[in-house]
């Protein structure tokens, strides 16, 4: 299998950009007029309290939900007004969406093995050989014993689930990661063991990443871009430690020392 | 029950004329699944309620037909079929798969080569491969006409995952002229190669999960596999023990309560055949052999 | 020697008689007419109409009849019967708002326009077995009363009238044909009251009961239950105008249940409701429980992962004639498959037997 592609990345030109997204339920807002750029190998977050909009934020841009207004340009291709099928497409080779809980992203009734060669056999891989050698050098690199191939994901713990998950959606080298609070069930030892294999990841096969999260402290280690959400819309963005270190909007200001008083 | 209170072939026309448009629409997209307006037979649904419809709408009172199960014609559903259209068209019947202009086959394909004059048409009690991958039809058609196709292989690599070998042996999924998968009906594996390239029209009626679709003459039909662990089309390792055919499919029969059996074609017509043309097996009477 | 079972139709034969002989019981026993079944089992006959989707009694009866009294083969009967008949039309929609009333009953008001009528039914008896029906059945006349002349409107638009009830647009459009065109998700609501008129009547009643006990919950009253006879007009395309062609029997029920709200709409009563061929109450109050858990998704509700709230379940489940047919379909030979599972499994024991003999000997 070869992991690296060997696509002419465009660094100058944004993978996604986002322009005026809209989503309302109701007389509510879910998230307003949310607008950003993200380049190749950039790495942004979206933080905020719950209820802020940041996970519909990220639904709206991953075509989960319909969004009112606004587009979503991936590659210059309006996401927002993409057919089903080229939308399903997309999610199943350059995309890929992490969820907090491992259980909405992995077939729990299949192997391991069978959860990570799942996305190569839907792009076409049809050697058994190489796609469980694929999937062990997966394993691998997310930190879970070879002799484990066979195991279902129910005889794991909560953080060999969500390192799963992380294979199964990168075995196929997205370029677009979506994240949704992907430490947020786990105990803190567990929690920093998956960040540091998250960033290594993220670094070494350079991917676009959006991911949400409360945790501001998964922010500064992951994110270089920081986007911070009240109400639905975005009250502050900038570099990670910019937005972390000397905060401009008081909402930001709140959130980084309450997290500093803990 | 008066047969003349009956259309011929027991469906009124207009039933018909809607059958024969979904014939022909499957016979259009090879194995894309029509959904058809099933009707309630005389027959319980799974008693192939599909296969009597599609043959219902494809005899003419010129036809001979022939109904198997399991390979014979003499089993017990295949004779109420037979029965059901000797009453309600009056058409010919044969035991004869090269008499026969209509076939209705449960489980089975002959072994002797079809024509093109000829039509099969399968009972199909299941005609979703992918459902016992994902129970909701709405998602099914979805994935279907998406090409989704690689939880059908996800299926395959855990067969070998575990077992060492894809662990499906009848009703094996195929991939029809590269596009649709589609289940042949619970077949035993071993009639798969048959579904390919076949001089006949193929046609599967699945009656309560109202859906007809169809293989055309001269197909591409493959069964699904991986290149280092191909499709085989296995059967017994044994040779009939009445007419000593090597390459036909065995039912094998329980003689005796000290483990004694023997191994006989299913294919009945065919078992018959090649003894009235001399062959013999293991355990013909003596003095047959040649 | 084995010789290829031959004689299956021999045996069909001789089985069918003598279903026929069990059928008739002891000849010494006056045998059933059919409109004995159809006067006095009453009951039976009204769910075979509905499920069997044919109202004719009389069939019906001779369905019972014929079935020996197994109500899902007698319904088998009904239904294979029904596809051979032609077509000529469609009634216009039965009024039910000019019912005939033999029963109504509301359990949201105490009294209604129109008034409670109880009528024929079980409520209220105490389940002793009445030993003198062994002897003789002979029911004295019971006391009668001119019917009311005054209209009985529904109950619920009643409440409707104050804006309490979730609008309900009237729409003159044609809905689907369960039996003409073939059931594909997601059904709208018009082919899932189809599907659940017809559905079984047992499954119907668990999926209703199981919105009770907490799968789906809608917090259901009966906001009017209502049985009577209806006109049935067709319109004659010969005559350019509609005709009354006869009258059927049919339970109505209508519920109303709590709804607080959604984004789009205020706390007001949503509905549920069930419409059955027959004297059938039991069916027509559990199909408007399933019917108003099957419409979560409009009502802006969550899907909690309740059966009765999963169309697809229910739908492809509540026909009995579908289901028996399946389930008794593993009745037949399955020899062919067998075989290739037999020696799938052959196979994959030798494969492992090799394989410990291997590790065995290195």
């Amino acid at each position: 299998m070869t992991l690296h592609r060997t696509i002419n990345l465009d660094l100058d030109s944004p993978l996604l950009r986002v322009e005026a997204l809209t989503k309302l339920y109701g007389a509510r807002i879910g998230c307003a007029d949310v607008s950003f750029d993200l380049y190749p190998g950039e790495v942004l977050g979206i933080v905020g309290e719950s209820g802020s909009g940041k996970s519909t934020l990220l639904s709206c841009l991953a075509g989960h939900l319909a969004c009112d207004e606004g587009r979503v340009l991936y590659r210059n291709r309006d996401v927002v007004t993409l057919s089903e099928p080229e939308r399903r497409l997309l999610s199943r080779t350059e995309w890929a969406f992490v969820h907090q809980n491992p259980r909405d992203g992995l077939r729990m009734g299949v192997s391991a093995g069978g959860n990570v060669g799942e996305r190569l056999m839907a792009v076409g891989a049809r050697n058994y050989a190489a796609i469980r050698a694929s999937a062990t050098d997966w394993l691998g690199r997310v930190e879970i014993a070879a002799e484990r191939i066979d195991d279902r994901p129910r005889q794991f713990s909560g953080g060999m689930q969500q390192r799963l998950q992380i294979a199964r959606n990168l075995v196929t080298s997205p370029r677009l990661v979506f994240m949704d609070e992907p430490t947020g069930g786990l105990d803190v030892s567990v929690q920093a063991r998956l960040l540091d294999l998250l960033r290594s990841l993220v670094r070494d096969m350079g991917l676009s990443v959006i991911i949400v999260t409360h945790d501001l402290a998964v922010a500064r280690l992951l994110a270089d871009r920081l986007m911070v959400m009240k109400d639905g819309r975005v009250i502050e963005q900038g570099l990670t430690d910019q937005v972390l270190d000397d905060p401009q909007h008081a909402y930001t200001q709140l959130l980084v020392s309450s997290v500093l008083q803990v | 029950m008066s047969e003349a209170a009956y259309n011929f072939a027991y469906l009124d026309e207009a039933t018909k004329r809607m059958i024969r448009r979904a014939l022909l629409k499957g016979l259009a997209i090879p194995g894309y699944q029509v959904p058809f307006a099933s009707r309630e037979m005389p027959m319980p649904y799974g008693w192939g309620t599909g296969g009597v419809q599609v043959t219902a709408a494809c005899l003419t009172p010129e036809d001979c037909l022939k109904v198997i199960d399991q390979g014979a014609d003499d089993t017990t559903n295949a004779v109420s079929i037979r029965k059901f259209f000797e009453r309600t068209a009056g058409v010919a019947t044969s035991e004869h798969t090269a008499a026969a202009s209509v076939i209705q086959t449960r489980h089975r394909i002959p072994e002797q080569a079809l024509t093109e004059r000829q039509i099969l048409v399968y009972q199909v009690p299941i005609p979703e491969p992918l459902r016992f991958l994902e129970p909701r039809e709405s998602e099914t058609r979805k994935m279907h006409a998406l090409e989704e196709y690689g939880l059908m292989h996800v299926k395959l690599y855990e067969d070998i995952a575990r077992h060492g070998a894809i662990a499906t042996s009848y009703a094996y999924p195929v991939r029809v002229e590269g596009r649709y998968v589609m289940d042949p009906s619970p077949i035993p594996k071993f009639d798969n190669p048959k579904l390919g390239g076949m001089a006949a029209i193929q046609l599967f009626g699945a009656g309560r999960e109202q859906r007809i679709y169809a293989v055309p003459p001269y197909t591409r039909v493959v069964s699904l596999d991986f290149e280092d662990h191909p499709f085989e089309a296995s059967k017994a390792a044994h040779d009939c023990d009445l007419c000593g055919a090597a390459h036909s499919y065995l039912d094998e029969v329980i003689t005796d309560d000290k483990g004694g059996r023997m191994f006989v074609c299913s294919d009945t017509d065919f078992c018959a055949m090649r003894r009235a043309e001399g062959h013999v097996g293991r355990l013909s009477p003596k003095g047959a052999a040649a | 020697m084995y010789v290829a079972t031959k004689g299956g139709e021999r045996a069909i034969d001789a089985a069918h008689q003598w279903l026929a002989e069990e059928r008739r019981g002891d000849p010494s026993a006056p045998e059933l007419t059919i409109v004995q079944i159809r006067e006095q089992m009453a009951l039976a006959v009204n769910r075979v109409m509905a499920e069997g989707s044919l109202y004719d009694r009389d069939l019906a009866a001779l369905a019972i009849k014929q079935a020996r009294g197994d109500l899902i083969e007698a319904i088998f009967l009904i239904r294979a019967y029904r596809t051979t008949l032609p077509r000529f039309g469609a009634s216009q929609p039965v009024d039910t708002d000019a019912m005939a009333l033999s029963r109504r009953i509301s359990a949201t008001f105490k009294d209604a326009p129109g008034g409670q009528v109880l009528g024929p039914t079980f409520d209220y008896t105490h389940r002793l077995l009445d030993f003198t029906l062994m002897a003789e059945g002979e029911a004295p006349q019971a006391a009668r009363k001119p019917a009311d002349p005054a209209p009985a409107p529904h109950i619920l638009q009643l409440l409707d009238r104050d804006g309490l009830m979730e609008p309900l647009p009237a729409s003159d459009e044609t809905p689907p044909d369960l039996t003409r065109e073939p059931l594909e998700m997601p059904a709208d609501r018009p082919l899932r009251l189809q599907a659940l008129a017809r559905g079984d009547e047992g499954f119907v009643l668990s999926m209703a009961y199981s919105t009770q006990r907490g799968y789906g919950r809608t917090h259901a009253f009966v906001g009017e239950l209502r049985i009577g006879t209806c006109a049935v007009d067709m319109e004659i395309p010969e005559l350019g105008f509609a005709i009354e062609i006869g009258e059927i029997e049919l339970t109505e029920c209508e519920t109303v249940n709590q709804f607080t709200g959604s984004k789009t709409e205020p706390p007001q009563f949503t509905r549920g409701y069930g419409l059955v061929m027959g004297q059938s109450e039991r069916k027509a109050i559990s199909m408007s429980l399933v019917d108003r858990a099957l419409r979560w998704a409009e009502l802006g509700e969550d899907d909690m992962g309740a059966p009765a709230q999963d169309a697809e379940f229910v739908l492809y489940h509540c026909d009995n004639i579908q289901a028996t047919g399946f389930l008794e379909h593993i009745k037949l030979p399955h020899y062919v498959d067998f075989q290739s599972e037999l020696e799938l499994i052959r196979k994959l024991r030798r494969d492992a037997g090799a394989e410990t003999c291997k590790e065995a000997a290195e």
